[in-house]
């Protein structure tokens, strides 16, 4: 562990309510700062970074029970580390001790999630798997269950690597916990980690000669509905889906939909029938959003139906995609969307989606989008 | 003790981390663990399991291409030079 010193901009902390948009990008984290007005305006959202010395940064979040912020990735020199800020993001320290598969494992390459929960940090790392620390992630512990399910040996990887891109905590069950690795699909545990199941039935890989095995599928993005634990979204390489049984069985949601494929998959803060996700024109096109227009496409009836939301987004000559982690809520009433693109735009929406408009522009890539709701 | 050489973008990583530093040690992996005692963590930036030289790390002993087993000396001037990589 170790402590990075101390950034020229040495932002003061105000004591009003902040938001904070957290975003890791392919050339660092980055925090674009505001009110909680969110108000409009070329000086509502002032921009810090790149943080965690430039490093690809595959994710950024806020414990909300310790309001200290983690990032996760990797450096091609330096290897993955998981990332901590107890300052708001002004000093970081990094850490990567028990990180590691050991002497005979495979290599770790990188940090591709983090999920704060139950007093616990996981993280899902490539080469795919689970780790969880017990000390803020200062030292890391692996969740050998996942590692030993009986699939294993034949997990292969998807574009972006053999990675567990998705940890979902259930908000009341220590116990209970999903994960999502590409190309593999969903696990449960009911047991605290020892014991992992492959819940994929009914999500389909077109990509295989049997479109329906055990694992296989290349799952891109799930998300729990609110008060409703066993049900769960999924945003996949063939398609959109919704399981109401905890991932035992899942169904599609892809009519009314522009494409089967998409990365990020969003829920409502409160409502457990409202989703959004953002398809593009499919893996084989380019991967950019339907027609180079941009849209959120938002269900209301848990999936029979969606719509597309585009007001302040751009519609033409629009060849940007979202990935997995790239868009997030917050928390405030009524409440907001941010989206980061593959091309370094950030877009925020403070009526629930409806309407969009630019809040930072030429990032780098951008990987993942969280917020943080911070001050009195 | 042998002079290490450190690059900025590890120094970086690690609080008053001078980039030239005397560490004691008989071969690369002892000096590698000189420096870790020195600055927690440093190991696990510079090795993967083994342990091993990362990929994209590069040693050179007096100048030479070197592996963690390279044998140095009192005399010995290290560099840690990260590789071409990234993008």
């Amino acid at each position: 562990m170790s402590l990075v010193a101390g950034r020229p901009w040495e932002a003061e902390i105000a004591m009003d309510r902040r938001l904070l948009v957290l975003l890791g990008t392919r050339k660092g984290a980055f925090i674009l700062e505001g009110d909680a007005s969110r108000r409009d305006g070329a000086d509502a959202w002032r921009l810090r970074g790149p943080l965690c010395e430039g490093w690809p940064i595959n994710h950024v979040c806020q414990d909300p029970a310790t309001g200290t912020l983690y990032a996760g990735g990797g450096s091609p020199w330096f290897g993955a580390a998981v990332w901590r800020s107890e300052d708001l993001g002004q000093t970081w320290t990094h850490s990567s001790a028990g990180l590691t598969y050991g002497d005979a494992g495979p290599k770790m390459r990188s940090v591709w999630h983090l999920t704060p929960a139950h007093g616990v940090l996981y993280a899902g790392v490539e080469p795919a798997g689970l780790f969880r620390s017990e000390d803020g992630g200062v030292t890391w512990a692996h969740v050998e269950g996942l590692s030993k399910h009986p699939t294993r040996e034949g997990w292969v990887p998807g574009n972006g690597g053999l990675i567990c891109h998705t940890v979902l905590a259930h908000p009341a069950d220590p116990a209970r916990m999903w994960v999502g690795i590409s190309s593999v699909g969903c696990f449960a545990t009911d047991d605290g980690g020892v014991t992992w199941e492959a819940r994929n039935h009914g999500v389909r890989a077109d990509f295989l000669p049997d479109p329906y095995p055990e694992t296989g599928q290349c799952v891109h993005k799930m998300t729990l509905a609110p008060g409703r634990p066993d049900r769960l979204y999924q945003q996949n390489h063939c398609g959109t889906y919704r399981s109401d049984d905890a991932g035992r069985t899942w169904i599609c949601l892809d009519e009314g939909l522009p494409s089967t494929f998409g990365f990020p998959i969003v829920a409502h803060p409160t409502d457990p029938d409202t989703v959004f996700t953002i398809p593009l024109n499919g893996a084989e096109q380019g991967r950019y959003v339907p027609g180079a227009s941009m849209a959120v496409w938002r269900t209301t009836d848990a999936g029979a139906t969606w719509r597309d939301l585009r007001e302040g987004l751009p519609q033409d000559h629009a060849y940007l995609g979202v990935l997995r982690e790239g868009m997030a809520a917050d928390d405030l009433d009524p409440f907001g969307l941010y989206l980061g693109t593959s091309t370094g735009q950030v877009f925020a929406s403070a009526d629930e989606g409806r309407s969009w408009r630019r809040i930072a522009d030429l990032l780098p890539p951008v990987l993942s989008v969280e917020t943080a709701l911070v001050g009195a | 003790m042998a002079t290490v050489v450190l690059p900025r973008s590890l120094s970086a990583l690690f609080p008053l981390a001078q980039r030239q530093v005397a560490v004691t040690g008989g071969t690369v992996r002892e000096l590698v663990d000189g420096l870790d005692t020195r600055w927690p963590g440093m190991r696990d930036r510079l090795c993967d399991p083994g342990p091993v030289l990362r990929e994209f790390i590069n040693v050179y002993v007096d100048g030479e291409p070197a592996d963690i087993a390279t044998v140095v000396t009192d005399r010995s001037v290290v560099h840690v030079l990260p590789a071409v990589a990234g993008g």
